[in-house]
């Protein structure tokens, strides 16, 4: 549903600021996919570049089997586009902006009512305010009504949950979840690391290169060095002390515990112990763990 | 009197019109401590920080910051306070040198003692090389490690940080709490906002608000405990749910 084959793009004087550089991603119909990375990483600019809204210096790219450059127009009507920054009119109402985004692709609010319905009924209350008076998570909703009012094949979404609390974040994602049972092909980019488990897959992306593209599930298995999750009274001195541990690659705070990270077979699970207790440490815990994604992406950052 | 608190709020609130942003929050926060300040959006987290650096009046309640009141105070409390936000952090269109001796200036400090602190503050983040350069330059995890390190140049007794680390890649997150974690053992005393769960484990305390009031407030691991579960996301979570106010 999504090609992308050697895309590259640089922007400022001479090029010099490099966004994007030999991008190469593909999704399938009917797949949530992810986009994952830190702010100023280049999933804005790839999104952009997606949409046809501008143009990469290399590569080609094709959405729902139409060239993003040559078949622009036409790719237009297939697809709906939420941006990062809010995108709808602040000083039309709520319904206002809804039928002009419907008017603007020649059909109707009620034509595609369906998809929309789960997420307009909590916009409904408040249909006749300006748009620029709604909440951030009211507006999110209300800007993804209206990027599927035309009922894209493929939607993308750019960083639609960032700056949003856990519950709307989470409301969000099953959102994403109903949409997909509909058919329509999500690409969706996110700088939170806990989000990538909740797509079919994922690419991972920094510096504008990208550093994966897989599964969850099977990025996760290919980390290739041990990890274990440590515990104990002063953290941020037991991380500053397991530094200088023989064999230990890194140590970094993870939630409650510390990750500690190592050579496979190189470090046992009772030297990370005693070193911690003959250094004076006490409450000690240690587990020997899998890694999680925001693991993977630190790993690959470094390599 | 003047206790080992370096933050003491007593049933602050703050009225816009009908609508109570802030309901009578107390809670008391000792020197050096790192308190989180956590809630959804909207709950009033930004209002309790605004009424705390003395940026607005509270409708009601008593607060002091640094000892000083924030009635009759504020002016003190702005000079013995730092602030840092992931949204309004350093000039773009000024270089980092510039930057560093602005803000120095706006905390009255004198040109002897911006020098050797920008020294210092470069060498530490190894940007020496980059005096020069313009900040919008900058990758944005440098961007936020510099913001922050200004924000405690003039040694502030306090440093309140407004999701400091939105949007920033998890190496780099790890860096600006390593910073926050050296500011704190020196005796500031960090006051923090973050949507990231994982970051409210690197809290020693935190409050969590729902609906203008504080809900919950302890050690992450006592929070967790006394919820019966092991991530704080759930905590977090099963709080935040529980709000009314409609959320436009």
């Amino acid at each position: 549903m999504i090609t992308v084959q050697n895309i590259s793009k640089s922007f400022g004087k001479n090029g010099q600021q490099k966004a994007l550089t030999d991008i190469h991603i593909s999704v399938n119909k009917g797949e949530l996919f992810g986009l994952i990375g830190p702010d100023g990483a280049g999933k804005t600019t790839l999104f952009r570049i997606l949409t046809t809204l501008i143009l990469a210096d290399q590569g080609s790219a094709e959405v729902a089997g139409l060239d993003v450059v040559k078949d622009y127009k036409m790719l237009r009507k297939k697809l709906g586009y939420m941006p990062g920054r809010f995108s709808l009119y602040q000083d039309l109402s709520v319904a206002e902006n809804l039928a002009f985004y419907a008017s603007i692709f020649n059909t109707t609010i009620e034509a595609n009512y369906h998809l929309i319905q789960d997420i307009y009924v909590q916009l409904e209350p408040f249909k006749d305010r300006r748009a620029g008076a709604l909440s951030g998570g009211m507006k999110q909703k209300l800007a993804l009504c209206c990027a599927l009012i035309h009922k894209p094949e493929v939607l993308f979404l750019d960083e639609p949950t960032t700056g949003v609390d856990v519950v709307s974040r989470k409301e969000f994602w099953e959102m994403l979840g109903r949409l997909k049972m509909e058919g329509i092909t999500i690409f969706v980019s996110t700088p939170y690391m806990d989000e990538a488990s909740l797509c079919d897959r994922i690419a991972l992306i920094q510096n504008g290169h990208i550093l994966s593209e897989n599964t969850p599930a099977e990025l996760v298995s290919a980390f290739k060095s041990d990890l274990f999750g440590v515990k104990a009274d002063k953290m941020n001195d037991a991380r500053k002390s397991l530094l200088d541990l023989e064999n230990v690659d890194d140590v970094y705070a993870f939630g409650e515990f510390l990750h500690v990270k190592s050579n496979k077979g190189t470090v046992h699970q009772k030297e990370i112990f005693d070193h911690l207790k003959s250094s004076g440490f006490e409450d000690i815990e240690v587990l020997k763990i899998d890694a999680t994604i925001e693991d993977c992406f630190m790993d690959l950052m470094h390599s | 009197m003047s206790s080992n608190y370096s933050i003491v709020a007593n049933q602050l609130t703050k009225i816009f019109g009908e609508f109570k942003a802030v309901d009578e929050i107390s809670f008391h926060v000792e020197k050096g401590e790192i308190f989180g300040f956590l809630g959804a959006n909207g709950a009033g987290k930004t209002t309790a920080m605004r009424m705390l650096t003395g940026l607005i009046k509270p409708t009601s309640g008593k607060a002091t910051v640094a000892g000083f009141d924030i009635f009759t105070e504020s002016e003190q409390i702005k000079r013995n306070i730092g602030y840092m936000s992931q949204k309004f952090s350093l000039y773009q269109d000024l270089k980092v040198w510039e930057n560093i001796e602005f803000y120095g200036g706006l905390y009255g400090m004198n040109k002897k003692e911006i020098n050797k602190a920008t020294a210092e503050l470069l060498e530490k983040l190894e940007l020496t090389k980059e005096i020069n350069v313009l900040v919008g330059d900058l990758p944005l995890g440098w961007k936020q490690k510099l913001a922050f390190s200004i924000s405690i140049i003039h040694k502030p007794k306090i440093v309140f940080l407004d999701e400091p680390t939105g949007g920033v890649d998890p190496v780099t997150r790890r860096q600006f709490w390593n910073l926050i974690y050296e500011a704190a053992e020196r005796g500031i005393t960090i006051f923090v906002t973050t949507h990231y769960m994982d970051e409210a484990e690197y809290c020693q305390r935190v409050a969590i608000m729902v609906d203008g009031k504080i809900e919950a407030m302890d050690e992450p691991a006592r929070l967790k405990r006394d919820f019966k579960t092991n991530s704080m996301d759930d905590v977090f979570y099963r709080l935040a749910r529980q709000a009314k106010r409609s959320d436009p």
